[in-house]
């Protein structure tokens, strides 16, 4: 594999709420010899508050950091925030098709974005340029005898015609990269239901009931940990845990955790390298049943390498 | 040469956006006009008089009629003015309506159009020539295409009839999608019962020559004289010796092959009979499960037939039939569930298609006639339909209503009450469509009779909760979301085109619409036949249509076959091309091109080798006019020099 390099936009939130998913996104692309160079100066991308004001702000202060890519020579823009993703995407795809808007744009940047650039989710990177096999050549602790849901919201494949990514309706690439680290994906039902995240201030209870039923179904289908690639879900279904139950009578106790901190764990990571310890709920349960479920494997093999012998 | 014009208002269709009474005027101006009126209705029985005495008071010997589209009219003119003693071909039409009046509403520019049209056809039809049709005899043996109920119609009606029918069917059994239906609406009979008699009788009418497993490779000719090359597909067993007994399908050890008679709901053997009462009743080995082809040995069913009627070796044969006329009743095929991921893509057995559903419903399914779900053997209590799943539906390039949709998913609801009395239906809808005689009582029997509960809305999504069904979808009329759990989803799959149906129509030489489905010659007067002469359409592959529609159409297209054999001759269309001997040099380049065979070489008197067109195979498209060099070829009626007379009338106005 020739050697990957892009673009690198982390966005507000992997500096602060998400700090994990930033870090353990680095480790993960280091190890998979992908490069990520940081866009300098790089700026808000417009994502919750911008587009419900201006569609025009909104994709100008997307378009300030494209631009910058341009300028770095780049043509790839990579974000593994699905937020920030979704207003790249956005900005994109309404210049592109609509000549006069672009210039609308353009005129409001110093440095004008003429669409050489494409934005793409780390998680896509992952899928489709490094790929299943390269992933599973760096694993050296598959997380064996774990049952990991993936759930991939709204944003990542859709609007089909803007995210032009997986299935809109059955995205299989976190099923995949979780199989091929050596967890067990159980059949799951909720892998696109909405997470309520918009209703997050306004309305708790329809955030609670929303992200409760993903929960509910999570653990219903036997999974001991879900896997996320969005800030916003991680939030919802992690640090409102505790409120979900209050709100609705339950006592879940599921870790969310992002898929590149699952990726560093197979490839020999340490739970505190990948920051696993910040989450809400706690790991150290999912955590000792991935080690038993290694020592089981390891035994096994000597048990049939002895009697072999 | 004197030349009367006729400028049809239609009403006001056309005089709404032309000034037609200019247009009448400024037409006196040209050269050879003689006449020029305008009236209401030109294709009225006074406005048709009006021509014919204007041809005689004015002694006119040609005529131009400014109106509609000649596909419309034109052989309504050409007869007007042969009863007038004028020539058919001496007649010219200027289409003002599709081309002018329907299309812009700037009626200055519109008139100037109108004009500039009217002029280009009075400088043709004064270099026409009187042309004569020759007349052929007609081969009056019919080809049916496909055995659904609608050929199987429409070959009986013609074998009794008198008529030598060839009936092609690509199954290896006649009975179409109606042999796989358990009851038919609103009446609610069984579907083989009232299907069966009729099968035998194709089977055994004297007249229906049966060629079933196989398919239509080329068609060549025209109306009266078409040849059919028929591909046998290759069985692996000889139908002369075959006795249907079965035996081997009793022994046959591959027990796991696909069965589409079952809609894949429950597999079968590799040699296998469709159905019991499958005509003709034989088997034939599928070598995608058959062991002998898949492993090179196991010959079970070859040492099992009692008559050796089994032959590995067997190949693919092509047979050639010639007719004089073709019905196309080829049928249609369902909308591909497995593309709407939200429901499933196909991948929970518990969500099932409604022709499955069919097949377990019926006594000679499967599961003998219980409702039994796929998953786990169990009879189901809660069973919800979801109408319109590629059908209405834009983003899936399937718009269009199916039709029948509406009345099944009744009817099946209905027969699950009756097959398992403690069990409760629902149904999603957009809008029910049940407008035939009885429909709309039969649906509401459903509803009161049977409590099959109707939800409207769309569903949004199916997934599995433990080892039942969720249905989440909207309630429009309550305005809330709802989720039901259920044992059983049944989609009604939509109508599609019949796969090949495209290929077909390529053969035939008839249009189809953006859907694959064959597109009629008038979509009210003429709905049986197609623009292509001799050949006529019946049944869901000129759209979705139910079973009495398609009985109905089977029979029209068969009348419509009896009524163009009632002549012994047929008459040629002149409009063909024609070779100036002394011009042609001989290049052959003619030959190469026509796309009939229609031209060949043959010798003057004078010795000279020349070009001839074949008059019966010629179909008059011009492409050897446009291919030759010296301009020897010519197309009668669109010659050369025509065709620049109109150019020179437009630019030299």
């Amino acid at each position: 594999m020739s050697k990957l390099s892009f673009a690198y936009y982390p966005g507000c939130s992997l500096e602060s709420s998400a700090k994990e998913y930033d870090v353990s996104t680095r480790k993960v692309a280091d190890i998979l010899k992908v490069e990520l160079i940081e866009i300098p100066d790089w700026s808000c991308c417009g994502a919750s508050p911008a587009h419900t004001v201006d569609h025009l702000f909104a994709s100008a202060v997307a378009a300030r950091n494209l631009a910058i890519v341009e300028e770095m020579g780049r043509d790839t823009l990579v974000t593994p925030c699905p937020e920030c993703l979704s207003a790249f995407k956005k900005a994109i795809y309404n210049m592109s098709k609509d000549d006069g808007f672009k210039k609308k744009v353009n005129s409001l940047l110093d440095k004008p974005f003429n669409l050489n650039v494409e934005a793409k989710s780390f998680l896509q990177i992952l899928y489709e340029d490094v790929g299943k096999e390269n992933i599973s050549k760096k694993v050296i602790k598959p997380l064996i005898g774990v049952n990991i849901v993936p759930y991939y919201g709204c944003l990542l494949t859709r609007p089909p015609d803007v995210a032009q990514f997986d299935d809109p309706e059955n995205p299989i690439s976190m099923d995949t990269i979780l199989e091929t680290i050596g967890a067990n994906v159980p059949y799951f039902s909720y892998k696109l239901e909405c997470c309520g995240a918009a209703y997050g201030v306004t309305k708790r209870r329809i955030v609670t009931k929303l992200s409760g039923d993903i929960l509910k179904t999570a653990i219903e289908s036997g999974a001991d940990a879900v896997a996320v690639a969005c800030p916003l879900c991680q939030q919802n279904l992690d640090l409102r845990q505790d409120q979900i139950n209050r709100d609705q009578g339950f006592d879940f106790h599921i870790p969310i955790l992002y898929i590149t901190q699952l990726m560093g764990l197979s490839f020999g990571l340490s739970a505190s390298e990948l920051m696993i310890d910040k989450h809400n709920v706690k790991s150290d349960h999912f955590l000792e049943k991935i080690e038993k479920g290694l020592k089981e494997k390891e035994k096994s093999e000597k048990e049939s390498i002895s009697s072999k012998n | 040469m004197r030349i009367g014009v006729f400028i049809c208002h239609c009403g006001s269709n056309i005089a709404g956006t032309v000034d037609v009474k200019k247009v009448a005027e400024e037409a006196k101006r040209f050269p050879h006009v003689v006449y020029s009126t305008d009236y209401m209705y030109t294709c009225s029985e006074p406005g048709q008089l009006e021509i014919q005495e204007a041809i005689k008071k004015e002694k006119l010997d040609g005529v131009v009629v400014a109106s509609c589209s000649p596909r419309m009219h034109e052989n309504t003119f050409r007869r007007t003015v042969e009863k007038a003693g004028l020539n058919r071909y001496m007649f010219e039409m200027a289409n003002i309506r599709e081309h002018v009046s329907w299309v812009g509403v700037d009626k200055e520019a519109n008139t100037k159009k109108a004009i500039d049209l009217v002029r280009m056809a009075v400088a043709k039809v004064t270099l026409n020539q009187p042309l004569f049709p020759k007349s052929f005899k007609v081969n009056k043996n019919v080809l049916v295409i496909g055995g659904g109920v609608a050929g199987m119609q429409a070959a009986l009606d013609c074998a009794d009839g008198g008529l030598k029918v060839i009936l092609v069917e690509k199954n290896p059994s006649i009975g179409g999608k109606m042999a796989k239906l358990d009851k038919t609406f609103p009446t609610i009979d069984c579907s083989i019962c009232i299907l069966g008699p009729k099968m035998v009788d194709v089977g055994q009418h004297e007249n229906i020559k049966l060629y079933t497993y196989s398919e239509i490779e080329e068609i060549s000719g025209y109306v009266g004289n078409y040849e059919v090359k028929i591909r046998k597909k290759a069985t692996y067993v000889d139908w002369t010796k075959c006795t249907g007994c079965g035996l081997c399908m009793e022994k046959c050890p591959s027990k796991k092959a696909f069965d589409p008679f079952n809609e894949g709901i429950a597999p079968t053997t590799a040699i296998n009979i469709p159905f019991p009462q499958a005509i003709p009743k034989k088997a034939k080995i599928d070598p995608n499960y058959c062991r002998q082809f898949i492993k090179g040995k196991c010959g079970v069913c070859a040492k099992i037939c009692p008559v050796q009627a089994i032959d590995y070796e067997m190949q693919d044969e092509i047979v050639t039939e010639k007719v004089g006329a073709i019905i196309v009743a080829t049928g249609y095929s369902l909308f591909d569930h497995t593309k709407i991921k939200e429901y499933g893509a196909g991948k929970y057995l518990d969500v099932i298609t409604s022709i499955q559903y069919e097949r377990l419903l019926n006594a000679s399914g499967p599961t003998s006639g219980h409702i039994l779900r796929p998953s786990d053997n169990k009879e189901p209590k809660t069973i919800v339909f979801v109408a319109c799943v590629g059908s209405r539906d834009k983003s899936l390039g399937v718009p269009y209503c199916s039709n029948f949709c509406c009345m099944y998913i009744a009817k099946q609801a209905i027969l699950t009450k009756d097959h398992i009395p403690d069990s409760q239906s629902y149904v999603f809808y957009m809008d029910i469509r049940a407008p035939g005689k009885g429909y709309e009582e039969f649906v509401r029997r459903a509803q009161e009779e049977y409590g099959v509960k109707y939800i409207r809305g769309r569903v949004s999504r199916i997934f599995k909760r433990g080892d039942k069904m969720v249905v989440r979808g909207s309630d429009t009329l309550l305005g809330t979301q709802v989720e039901l759990e259920a044992d059983l989803v049944v989609l009604a799959t939509g109508a599609i085109a019949e796969e090949g149906a495209r290929e077909l129509a390529e053969k035939l030489r008839i249009s189809y619409d953006p859907y694959g489905f064959y597109i009629e010659s008038h979509p009210k007067l003429r709905p049986v036949e197609t623009n292509t002469a001799g050949v006529f359409l019946a049944g869901a592959c000129q759209g979705p249509k139910d079973i009495p529609a398609s009985v109905g159409q089977g029979s029209a297209a068969a009348s419509k076959v009896l009524s163009l054999f009632s002549k012994d001759l047929l008459e040629s269309d002149p409009q063909i091309a024609h070779v100036n001997e002394m011009l042609c040099v001989d290049c052959k380049k003619c030959i190469q091109t026509c796309p009939y065979g229609a031209i060949e070489e043959k010798k003057t008197p004078m010795g000279k080798i020349v070009a001839s067109v074949i008059e019966t195979v010629c179909q008059g498209c011009g492409l050897c006019t446009a291919t030759c060099p010296p301009g020897a070829i010519q197309l009668q009626q669109f010659t050369d020099n025509q065709l620049l007379a109109e150019v020179k009338a437009f630019f030299h106005a």
